[in-house]
């Protein structure tokens, strides 16, 4: 026994590193702070210089979003008055002017293509008023500009979508929510041409340069939030899934709305699956319909043309019909060569492309007016926005693969847990905890950064396949192994066991009797 | 905006289509199409290559994603036949084979090699995932590249195969998808696998290599050739006419060509019959056109589909023929291989090579490729030729690991004329552990063909101009002289009995040993624990039964 014990002991157990138990445990009770800094800068003449000596340096604002239960997001906004430089990444610059500056008349917040917001006081706290009532005026405003540059509570909800589930009900706000790709590492973007009919129209686009002119530009400026890469390609033959319908009154063909979703699954089929890599697809097609089903449009649920006549599927990409019997006579000779116009394509790609990224998700408030964005198709403020949501959601979703990891563990006694992967859900416990600290801080890159990496080790230990081994290895092979050593050893051993006890019950009466 | 054609850019890539048809002498048909897609670009050079028109998007991803060089994967259903059906024009084993240049700039070889096995199993829905050390080798020699590119670092060359794997509908369905026209139209469309698959031989492949695009080698382009090898078995023997149609093979006719392809053609081989005399072909064409096909000059009759007065007044193509049947050459070179011996501990694999060349000798490389748990015994390598010694002039062995790598042999013979040589090397059966038996172990292992490749000298002189206009069928093996052509040869593949245990062995023993064990248990436990007390003898029977009988009297017992 003194041998045989510890040698039974020792050869059936199964490996188990340490894993941090209590820190994940920590951490899936989500708390995250979220801090943005605000700086305000008076223009001259807004408040006189004694008020301006009394301006407080910072205040801090405080706002909790509680989203389902244990899980809270402590938003403070730090409101830093006077013009100061800070040394955060992200500053939010908030510029209170007397107006003159508008050329629209009712227009109170303009929202620039960088970092500013220009305030106006309204007419009522012109002249003369305390400073005070000055700041009180300015409160709510500097809320809503927040919310509108940084984060809302929409905006961290639809991060959080995958650890919560939303309130039923509110279908606009799920679709919304459902339309933006998660979060990933990477991204493909794939751009097709859909060329059903070869025979009559040889299509050409130049790609090439219409990625580099319109799609470029905003990747570059994207690259902080994931790598992206692009490819193209063409098919023949590939047909849409439905069988648009003849309009007589427009003498055109059209496809409706209802039917869209029937479209995508036959060409799915043709589009292959990236073979190189393993991240999302974002697929943007465009399709030019055969010479005998032309023109296509696409209609609404009011039955009217969509003026783009395109349309994008969450999560999946977008198509675009472009139709081509424009360019030839009813006398052209077969087949036709048409030279596609890019810029038309990718303005309705790249409007997809944003929609499908989570940029610019909310719309502004009444009274808002936000600057057209730029060359490169993105402001700095929507990045920062697109940068919170996207932290806070690989944190929420590193956050969850580590605890349903834990509790796997914690549950199936049996799963061999490797020195590797052991290392893995530390790192990622690390990179979450830095991830937490870098949003508190407001460094948003890092956080990012950080955050990032704790989803690629989560998911990497995760999915490790030595955690399968024994994972389906069940209890009863094991009985079954040892039942036919035990259960003949152990009758003889109960049989004597009862005689002892039969025995020892006798010998008790027989006492008893004596010493009645 | 109106379309200018003069603005149109010249596209930089090109398709055709090719289909070959031959009258086997035993009555069966052979159904060869090639489809071959150049593009004029650059993977090589880092630079990424992302758009795509008709070059297939997924095998481009692949080869810019691991460097690859050349790439050549066949699936292989059923055995070619040489003897009966002379030689295919793309040889292939049965199973699947692949194999891989990588570029130099590959540091890991090995884990690059196994990341691509498993993209291209999923390209291809097959289990090319099995693929792991145990059945790759680095050949020396034998699999040089067919494309443009002098590396003969054998250290980027990684070949398996997989003898057990079977090709079906999952197969072909892919391998039709990356076709530009996909089945829609041209030539493609007679590809349908009910009727494919019902056939004696079926063999698709994919190779990929860089070529020259013109005479000079200035430009490089990516050849991406598409083959697919048919054997139909419509023979029905006691009739004296044999009759072929397209519609009776494929159950198709062809109505068009694709209209991507720059060139669609079929060619039917009428070498034998130039006159029409045992030869019937319908409709009739004029053109006429002679190829070099494995050092035999061959006449076909061809039938452009670019054309629109192909199809006729029906708009449609169904190729019928009658012919006679004939007699056909020998194949020069000719392989055959199997296992002797009995028993299940040591066995002999036996390969004959057949030279038959009336007057001259010709060298041959052989390849052999076994797993571990054959073990070869190389001293026992011999090589005879007409019963003499005939000692190869070059061996390349790297001996097998366990479970790690499988044995490599590659030699270099000369085979004497009108001969048949012997390689004969014994071997003995390890035992496997009970997790490495594959499913349905009784059925036995698979060991891949070996492979033959052989500059074979030819009877007619060769035509090396590559600029000429040549069918597609003939142009794949690069070729250099012209007295000689290249041919390569794959054996059958061997099934070797190993030995297998019963498996529900370890369960027996388990229960074995544990009532053995309890049973000794038990009574060594009841010795221990009884305590023995001399006992009265009973009284016997007899007694027994007098004292009842005594009791019922009522008199006293005994």
């Amino acid at each position: 026994i003194i041998v045989g014990v510890p040698l039974w002991w020792r050869t059936t157990e199964t490996y188990r590193a340490w894993l941090p138990v209590s820190q994940i445990n920590e951490l899936s009770n989500l708390q995250l702070q979220l801090s943005a800094e605000v700086e305000v800068v008076f223009a001259r003449g807004t408040v006189t210089p004694e008020q301006q000596k009394k301006v407080p340096l910072t205040q801090i604002q405080d706002e909790e979003h509680t989203v389902d239960g244990d899980l809270f997001i402590n938003a403070v906004c730090l409101v830093v008055t006077k013009i100061r430089r800070l040394q955060g990444n992200i500053c939010l610059k908030c510029v209170f002017s007397r107006g003159h500056s508008f050329e629209v008349q009712d227009m109170d917040v303009y929202v620039g293509q960088r970092r500013t917001a220009l305030l106006r006081i309204g007419a009522q706290m012109r002249v003369g008023k305390t400073l005070d009532q000055l700041l009180a005026h300015l409160e709510p405003r500097i809320k809503q500009v927040l919310q509108v540059m940084s984060f809302s509570h929409t905006d961290i909800s639809a991060a959080l979508s995958d650890r919560v589930r939303l309130s039923p009900g509110n279908k606009e706000s799920i679709a919304d929510s459902m339309r933006t790709f998660k979060s990933s590492p990477g991204y493909e973007i794939t751009f097709s041409l859909l060329n059903p009919d070869p025979k009559s129209h040889r299509l050409h686009w130049d790609i090439e340069g219409a990625v580099q002119t319109y799609i470029q530009p905003l990747l570059t400026k994207l690259a902080s939030v994931a790598n992206f890469s692009i490819d193209s390609q063409t098919l023949y033959y590939a047909m849409l899934g439905v069988n648009p319908r003849f309009d007589s009154s427009l003498s055109a063909y059209t496809l409706h709305s209802d039917s869209l979703a029937h479209v995508i699954n036959p060409v799915e089929a043709r589009l292959g699956s990236n073979a190189a890599s393993s991240n999302p697809v974002l697929n943007f097609l465009l399709y030019v319909p055969d010479a005998h089903h032309s023109p296509l449009y696409i209609h609404d649920r009011k039955k009217q043309e969509v003026p783009s006549n395109a349309f994008h599927s969450p999560r999946w990409g977008g198509i675009m019909v472009y139709n081509v019997n424009g360019f030839y006579g009813p006398e052209a000779v077969f087949p036709v060569d048409v030279n596609i116009n890019m810029a038309k394509v990718m303005g309705v790609f790249l409007a997809q492309l944003r929609l499908l990224l989570g940029v610019q998700s909310s719309t502004a408030p009444s009274g808002f007016l936000v600057a057209p964005c730029g060359s490169n198709g993105l402001a700095d403020w929507e990045l920062d926005r697109l940068m919170w949501s996207r932290s806070v959601e690989n944190v929420a979703t590193a956050t969850t693969t580590i605890t349903s990891l834990a509790q796997l563990l914690e549950q199936i006694g049996n799963i061999v847990i490797n020195d590797n992967i052991a290392e893995q859900v530390s790192s990622a416990v690390t990179s979450l905890q830095l991830a937490v600290a870098e949003l508190e801080t407001g460094n948003l890159r890092f956080a990012l950064q950080y955050s990032k990496e704790a989803i690629l080790a989560s998911e990497r230990a995760f999915f490790d396949p030595s955690l399968l081994h024994l994972l389906y290895f069940p209890d009863d092979q094991k009985f079954a192994i040892y039942i036919p050593l035990f259960l003949p050893m152990c009758v003889p051993i109960l049989l004597s066991l009862l005689k002892i006890v039969s025995d020892a019950r006798q010998k008790r009466r027989e006492k008893q009797a004596k010493k009645d | 905006m109106m379309p200018v054609p003069s603005s149109v850019p010249q596209p930089k890539d090109d398709f055709q289509e090719e289909l070959v048809i031959r009258p086997l002498h035993s009555g069966d048909i052979y159904a060869s199409f090639q489809f071959r897609t150049l593009w004029e670009t650059d993977f090589m050079r880092g630079n990424k290559v992302s758009h795509y028109r008709l070059f297939p998007k997924s095998l481009g991803q692949v080869i810019s994603k691991f460097s690859v060089r050349e790439l050549h994967i066949s699936f292989t259903q059923g055995y070619w036949r040489t003897m009966q059906w002379g030689q295919p024009f793309l040889p292939s084993p049965p199973g699947a084979e692949l194999w891989v240049w990588f570029q130099d700039s590959v540091t890991d070889v090995d884990g690059t090699w196994k990341e691509l096995t498993n993209v291209l199993s999923g390209i291809f829905c097959a289990s090319l995932n099995f693929i792991d050390s145990t059945n790759t080798v680095q050949p020396s020699a034998s699999f040089k590249p067919l494309g443009i590119g002098n590396v003969t670092d054998h250290r980027f060359l990684r070949y398996a195969t997989l003898p057990r794997e079977i090709v079906c509908t999952e197969n072909l369905t892919p391998w039709k998808k990356l076709l530009p026209c996909g089945s829609k139209a041209g030539l493609a469309v007679l590809l349908k696998s009910e009727k494919l698959f019902h056939s004696s031989f079926h063999s698709q492949a994919v190779h990929i290599r860089p070529v020259c695009q013109d005479w000079q080698c200035k430009t490089t382009s990516w050849e991406l050739r598409q083959t697919l090898n048919v054997v139909f078995d419509l023979h029905t023997p006691g009739q004296g006419k044999l009759e072929w149609s397209l519609f009776k093979m494929f159950s198709r006719t062809l109505t068009e060509a694709c209209p991507l392809a720059s060139s669609s053609k079929i060619y039917i081989d009428i070498t034998d019959d130039p006159q029409g005399e045992q030869f019937e072909v319908s409709p009739a064409t004029h053109l006429l056109s002679q190829a070099m096909v494995l050092g035999d000059r061959r006449t076909f009759s061809v039938y452009d589909l670019t054309q629109q007065i192909t199809f006729g007044t029906v708009r449609s193509l169904n190729l019928l023929i009658r012919w006679k049947s004939r007699d056909m050459l020998r194949p020069l070179l000719h392989a055959e291989r199997y296992v002797a011996g009995y028993g299940l501990q040591t066995g002999e694999i036996h390969t004959l090579m057949y030279n038959n060349h009336p007057y001259r000798s010709f060298p041959v490389l052989l390849l052999d490729s076994v797993p571990w748990y054959l073990r070869l015994y190389i001293h026992t390598l011999t090589v005879t030729s007409k019963g003499k010694d005939n000692k190869p002039s070059y061996i390349h062995y790297q001996p097998s690991k366990d479970r790690v790598r499988p044995h490599l042999l590659e030699m270099l013979v000369q085979l004497p004329p009108n001969s048949v040589t012997e390689v004969t090397v014994q071997f003995e059966r390890a035992l496997l552990k009970w997790t490495e038996y594959t499913p349905d172990p009784n059925h036995g292992f698979y060991v891949g063909s070996s492979v033959i490749s052989s500059l074979v000298p030819s009877i007619v002189a060769m035509d090396t101009n590559s600029t000429r206009e040549q069918p597609l069928f003939s142009s794949f093996f690069p070729c250099k002289e012209e007295s000689s052509y290249f041919m390569r040869v794959y054996t059958e593949p061997l099934l070797v009995n190993l030995p297998t245990p019963d498996f529900s062995m370890p369960y027996n023993v388990i229960c074995l040993t544990c009532t053995v064990v309890a049973v000794g248990y038990g009574s060594l436990y009841n010795l221990l624990t009884r305590s023995f007390q001399i006992e009265e003898p009973s009284p016997g029977l007899a007694k027994r039964i007098a004292n009842i009988i005594r009791k019922m009297r009522g008199v006293p017992p005994l």
